[in-house]
């Protein structure tokens, strides 16, 4: 059996259905991402997981643990990280995690030693006694996983773990997930916009849209599903047929002098695919993303789904505001 | 409920407990103006009114002594309460809210920090009350009862309503409409008797607060209109009915 099993787990709010009968296995010990742009049902789905948010119908079990009928049980063995900073910001950093131990039953003979190591694996250890509204965004977020993971969960959910931080944070803060989950062996489902941030750490994505899953892979082979990277050269009349008889050719679009290639292992073949060609102007070289399956599958480019999104992100770094780093 | 699941709740109870006393600590300037404010009524406006005015031979400042008491507890309990409001709009309450603890507890643990905020203000008044001399020192265990029920029912009321409002803006409403008459209604500076007009002591029989300064003053005072095991039930009554709805309202919050 799978940790998380979904069965046609659905969420409606009036006449919009936020989820639809979602069918969903999700394996132990894996980084899960789940992709989309906002309003596609990924909150929805981690807010029922983690039984904030009761289904509408269709079941879901972590662990074994029915979110229906065992809410209690789902809520011990499940970390979660909100998509807003919801730290206790007139507690020190330490206060906390004490806090939460205790809300969690850690026991008190290994509540001490628990935080101290947790502390240590996001490098606050340094900072645990001063409030954290004097953190960093991203010391906040660390702060938050370290939470997270206190009371060794089964499952740690991460909803959008990096929104509202500044590009390197970000960066930082996908690897303590990934360092964490492997340390902790901890499942880790998260949600994301950010696909090329989701394909370094995800072991499986599962691109959500309109409350569907549409797509449910390994990056790689999301993005081989494309049929290879994409070869823009532009030449006085290229070879077409002799271009398309090339083995790891899989397509090729002609338009004026402007070809389009696609192909399997663009970087190994590009020299072989040059020599049959005269009078190059250019080339251009496009490894497919993430992003690029979602246009398409869906049509559309995530970012300007997200466009709304930009209200919420100001909000959310007016919330983060690093007077920490400042102050010292 | 098993004894294990007993426990935790009984932790998480207690989880909640600390962090209010936490937050307690860390707000000094608020714990000051809590005692300086009382001190005010009692020295200030006591004075003043007690210049030319005594009631029940007792001197004025000694006889509203027990009144700023009670006040003390409202003002605190109810704003206590309401804080929630704030702390919800900060999703300070989301990562307690989402543990694997009861609502209830949740609550009864906010209810219990809120109560030791507030008793904690009462002990250090009750170091003045050697400044007024017709206060019976032994009758402090008795007033400090009545009080600690009375803040139970008031923190209660204040979450209950927390939990109801969206926004700040009813804090305003709440405190014009509901904290200030549950303050003047109760008889804590003026005595209830024939003199007053009908409307007023209806009104004032209607509040439960009545019942609370009655009783602090029948215990410090030995002044009191009505007998001490009614004020207790009012006040009990008034708990357990403030407590149970607060738990249900606060366990429907979103």
């Amino acid at each position: 059996m799978s940790l998380i099993e979904t069965k046609a787990l659905t969420k409606t709010y009036g006449r919009i259905q936020a989820v639809r009968s979602l069918d969903l296995h999700i394996e132990k010990g894996e980084i899960f991402g789940l992709l989309g742009p906002n309003g596609a049902g990924k909150t929805t789905t981690i807010g029922m997981l983690c039984t904030i948010i009761r289904p509408t119908s269709g079941s879901a079990s972590i662990a074994g643990y029915d979110i229906i009928k065992n809410p209690a049980d789902v809520r011990r063995h499940v970390g979660i990280v909100f998509q807003d900073p919801t730290l206790d910001t007139v507690l020190t950093g330490h206060e906390n995690l004490e806090l939460h131990a205790r809300l969690y039953g850690v026991p008190a003979a290994h509540r001490e030693n628990r935080i101290r190591e947790m502390l240590q694996l996001v490098d606050l250890t340094d900072r645990r006694n001063d409030l954290t509204r004097t953190y960093s965004g991203g010391m906040r977020r660390r702060l938050e996983l370290a939470r997270g993971l206190l009371h060794r969960p089964a499952a740690l959910f991460l909803d959008e773990p990096t929104l509202g931080l500044d590009p390197q944070t970000r960066e930082r803060i996908w690897d303590y997930i990934k360092k964490m989950a492997q340390k902790e062996q901890t499942t880790v489902v998260l949600t994301t916009h950010y696909m090329e941030e989701a394909e370094r750490v995800c072991d499986r994505v599962g691109i959500i849209d309109h409350g569907q899953i549409i797509a449910l892979n390994a990056p790689d082979n999301l993005k081989e599903s494309m049929g290879g990277d994409l070869v823009i050269i532009r030449a006085k009349e290229p070879p077409v047929q002799k271009i398309k008889a090339l083995p790891y050719v899989t397509e090729v679009k002609l338009d004026e002098n402007t070809i389009e290639i696609t192909m399997k292992d663009a970087h190994l073949h590009l020299a072989e695919l040059l020599s049959i060609i005269s009078d190059v102007e250019c080339v251009e070289i496009r490894v497919p993303t993430l992003s690029d399956v979602f246009i398409r599958l869906t049509g559309r480019d995530i970012r300007e789904d997200s466009a709304e999104d930009s209200g919420s992100w100001i909000d959310s770094v007016a919330r983060y505001r690093p007077e920490g780093e400042l102050k010292r | 409920m098993s004894k294990k699941r007993l426990q935790k709740e009984l932790m998480g109870i207690y989880a909640v407990w600390w962090r209010e006393l936490k937050v307690f600590q860390r707000e000094k300037s608020r714990i000051v103006s809590s005692i300086v404010q009382p001190l005010m009524w009692l020295f200030l406006f006591g004075t003043g009114v007690g210049a030319s005015v005594s009631i029940s031979s007792v001197n004025y400042q000694d006889y509203i002594y027990p009144g700023v008491l009670t006040m003390s507890v409202l003002f605190g309990s109810v704003f206590f309460g309401l804080y929630i409001v704030w702390d919800r709009k900060l999703d300070v309450l989301k990562a307690v809210l989402v543990a694997p603890v009861s609502r209830i507890s949740i609550f009864f643990g906010k209810v219990l920090g809120g109560c030791t905020d507030v008793m904690l203000q009462i002990i250090i008044l009750f170091l003045f009350s050697f400044l007024f001399p017709s206060i019976n020192i032994r009758g402090i265990p008795l007033a400090f009862l009545l009080l600690f029920i009375t803040s139970i029912a008031l923190v209660s009321m204040g979450l209950a309503l927390g939990s109801l409002l969206e926004s700040l803006e009813g804090f305003q409403v709440i405190s014009s409409f509901l904290v200030f008459p549950l303050f003047f209604l109760s008889g804590a500076l003026f005595p209830i008797d024939d003199k007053l007009p009908v409307w007023l002591t209806g009104l004032v029989k209607l509040n439960p607060l009545t019942y609370a300064v009655d009783g602090v003053r029948g215990a410090l005072l030995n002044v009191n209109v009505f007998p001490f095991y009614i004020d207790l039930a009012v006040i009990s009554f008034f708990a357990v009915i403030m407590f149970l709805l607060g738990s249900i309202l606060f366990s429907r919050m979103k």
